[in-house]
């Protein structure tokens, strides 16, 4: 017998396995897709390990921590005022709404509120960053399915409500503008009746979307009865924000929990959708956009004078303690948990972000999906990169 | 068959010389009109759509931009992947742009402007079309791509169900027209009457309709445009069979899905509108239809480009198998159904 090496034998044994496989029946084997990092439909660098059979999915994990910028440890090490700046970046299309929840934790330590009309105005900038959000969502859903020309509506009309958000803070995207007892300036002038000009822009946006999107036989063919959420499901996996109220559950922590903000003088409704499908989580964030130009408007409206800053110590010092605040941001609840030990900088941050919770529901919603409904169901569920790794 | 050639320039050529002559003539049609949909549709229409600009910058108002971008993709490295068959990888691009050309060689554009005058032109049409799924599969399978994998597969199978409802579409002019020859079925067009009305001809749209609307939906399908973009799926498959091309031979896929547009768009003119045909009763004169053809047969070409473009641009994209319930539930029975009720009628009438 001659000598064999070992890749010899085992190039042997290959080709005998493959000999009889062909021979009994023809087996077909699954395939493992990466979808991302780099990918165009995780706008970002969030990852799916998808394993399919054909063009099914057996079983989808994604991989977080791509982006990963180590907020709550660089928060330890910087003062309340520069801790904004790095919050702004979380969730980076609605920026305001995430530095809300972080200065009302750090005013409720310091026991400080701030003075009604720097409320109204926090209000005002985190309903705008929720249409800056959540427009941009309306089109992109758009792009998901195929279709390019809403996306490009969305980026048009998000302009108008950016345009104001600039002439307040000076930052299109990130404006770092609320501080601990009020805000950094007041209003400019004449920017009430642009604000409510650019709200009449907005609707008109959702009902362009709405006549592009609701009734089209390929959209409901997409969206509808695709990536079903139950309402127990959704509660098991902690979803919030519109992904829970599409779901049936009736929460929203503006309404249950305004606290700081002045949701409770407005007229307004929470809209809820019994299916928790894709379409569901379309048409409840459709809703959201013209409930929030409706209170923007009413704000607008119904501003109060006065200062905008409280009584505030030169040298910010927050007590010892811990507090945790979470607010109902563009993606969902948001919420700080800070320690503190009476330091300049706080002692622990603990950022409860929206989609980290929201995308931990992606292995069970993809499990038999097909590989185009992974892309409308991601789009629907709607994350930001950022606001999944802090 | 006259010669073009001594027909427009006077010459007298041996039969080589015409074929070349024709060769290149259409190569040239079809390349300025192809580059024309581009530049009106892709660069510009759309970006009226979509409310801004498109390019703005070469020449004016952009209009020598594809020129810009031919160029760019001309310098571009020819890659290829680590682990692709360079041969078959090479070769797919090529596969595809002779199908398109292919294509071509029987759509008549004047009384002699076509370059074979073959009897079965219909039917070299549509297997010639049916090439380009070769080229597909070729691209998905040797970039060693899983994206290209699966965008390739879809293709061949998306490509195939809607060649169907395509042939039975096309049946049913050709039962009306009497023959399978392009031209024939355009003088049928030309010569015929609706009703007893002849100031139009009889362009098969009218009679034909369902069969033009089958034939439009499948063009679409087979063109891969949205809503049956599915092979290319950038928002899912990143850009499908071609992902891993660039340089020449990406731009070699570009002007072959562009000019299979162009010639899906010049079929249909040519089996529902009438052709390079102007009506008979017109009584305009054979020899200025010379002219006047090409330019009466691009005019609707273009316009049938631009609804494909509209189109998809419009409307977003459908799921796999939604795609296919469509092709084999719905398209292909209502052709039969035409196909049944223009044969009753040939008969009967």
């Amino acid at each position: 017998m001659t000598a064999m090496t070992d890749s010899q034998k085992l190039q042997y044994i290959a080709a005998r396995a493959a000999d009889a496989r062909v021979n009994v029946e023809l087996e077909t084997e699954g395939m493992t897709l990466n979808l991302g990092p780099q990918h165009p439909a995780t706008h970002g660098t969030l990852r799916i390990v998808a394993r399919l059979d054909g063009e099914q999915v057996i079983a989808a994990e994604p991989v977080a921590g791509y982006m990963h910028r180590g907020y709550e440890k660089l928060a330890e090490v910087r003062n309340y005022a520069q801790i904004t700046t790095l919050v702004n970046r979380i969730d980076w299309l609605g920026s305001f709404a995430n530095e809300v929840p972080f200065i009302l934790a750090a005013e409720q330590l310091m026991e400080i509120e701030a003075p009604p009309r720097a409320q109204w105005i926090r209000t005002i900038l985190f309903e705008m960053s929720r249409l800056a959000n959540i427009v941009l969502f309306l089109g992109d859903m758009g792009v998901q399915l195929g279709a390019v020309t809403p996306a490009f509506y969305a980026f048009r009309d998000r302009e108008f409500v950016l345009d104001q958000i600039e002439r307040v803070t000076g930052g299109r995207f990130h404006p770092n503008f609320d501080r601990i007892g009020g805000l950094k300036d007041d209003l400019p002038k004449g920017w009430i009746a642009d604000t409510k000009s650019a709200m009449d822009k907005v609707r008109d946006f959702c009902d362009e979307i709405e006549e592009l999107f609701m009734n089209a036989e390929i959209f409901d063919a997409r969206m509808r009865g695709v990536g079903v959420i139950p309402q127990d499901i959704a509660m098991q996996y902690g979803l919030s924000g519109a992904n829970a109220r599409a779901s049936g559950i009736d929460w929203d922590l503006r309404r249950d929990n305004p606290i700081g903000l002045v949701y409770n003088e407005l007229d307004w409704k929470v809209w809820t959708h019994v299916d928790g499908d894709s379409y569901a989580r379309f048409w409840v964030r459709l809703q959201e956009v013209r409930e929030a130009t409706k209170m923007i408007d009413q704000l607008c409206d119904g501003l109060p004078s006065g200062p905008i800053m409280a009584k505030v110590p030169r040298i910010i010092k927050v007590p010892e303690g811990e507090a945790y605040i979470a607010t109902e941001n563009p993606l969902g609840e948001m919420g700080y948990y800070i320690v503190s030990q009476g330091g300049l900088t706080p002692f622990r941050v603990k950022i409860r972000s929206a989609s980290f919770n929201n995308v931990s529901i992606v292995p069970w919603i993809l499990r038999g999906v097909y590989i185009p409904d992974i892309i409308s169901i991601l789009g629907s569920i709607y994350f930001i990169l950022g606001d999944i790794d802090r | 068959m006259t010669q073009l050639s001594t027909l427009l320039l006077g010459l007298e050529l041996a039969y080589w010389q015409e074929t070349i002559l024709r060769l290149l003539g259409g190569l040239v049609a079809l390349l300025l009109l192809t580059g024309g949909v581009v530049y009106l549709y892709l660069f510009k229409f759309v970006s009226f759509m979509q409310s801004r600009l498109g390019p703005m910058e070469a020449g004016p108002y952009g209009s020598m931009q594809l020129l810009a971008e031919v160029g760019k993709w001309l310098q571009k490295e020819d890659v290829f992947t680590e682990n692709s068959d360079k041969v078959v990888f090479g070769l797919a691009p090529a596969v595809v742009l002779a199908s398109t050309f292919l294509l071509f060689v029987v759509i008549p554009a004047g009384p002699t402007a076509v370059v074979a005058d073959l009897g079965t032109g219909i039917y070299f049409v549509l297997a010639m079309s049916g090439i380009s799924v070769l080229g597909i599969l070729m691209a998905g399978w040797a970039s060693a791509n899983k994206y290209a994998l699966i965008g390739s597969l879809r293709a061949a199978g998306q490509l195939i169900a809607y060649e169907l409802p395509l042939v039975l579409a096309v049946v049913g002019v050709v039962i009306q027209a009497g023959s399978l020859n392009l031209q024939d079925i355009v003088a049928a067009q030309s010569g015929g009457s609706i009703f007893g009305i002849d100031a139009i001809g009889n362009p098969f749209i009218f009679t034909q309709i369902i069969g033009f609307g089958i034939f439009m939906i499948a063009v679409q399908a087979e063109l891969a445009q949205s809503p049956f973009d599915m092979p290319i799926a950038e928002s899912e498959l990143v850009s499908g069979y071609h992902v891993e091309y660039t340089g020449i031979r990406f731009l070699v896929y570009f002007i072959a899905e562009f000019a299979t547009a162009v010639a899906f768009a010049a079929v249909a003119s040519t089996l529902f509108l009438g052709g390079w045909a102007i009506p008979e009763a017109w009584g305009v004169s054979e020899s200025a239809m010379h002219i006047v053809g090409p330019i009466v047969l691009f005019t609707k070409a273009i316009i049938l480009v631009g609804v494909v473009f509209w189109t998809r641009f419009t409307l977003p994209r459908f799921r796999e198998d939604q795609l296919q319930a469509l092709a084999w539930k719905y398209l292909i029975p209502i052709a039969l159904i035409n196909i049944l009720i223009t044969g009753i009628l040939k008969v009967v009438v």
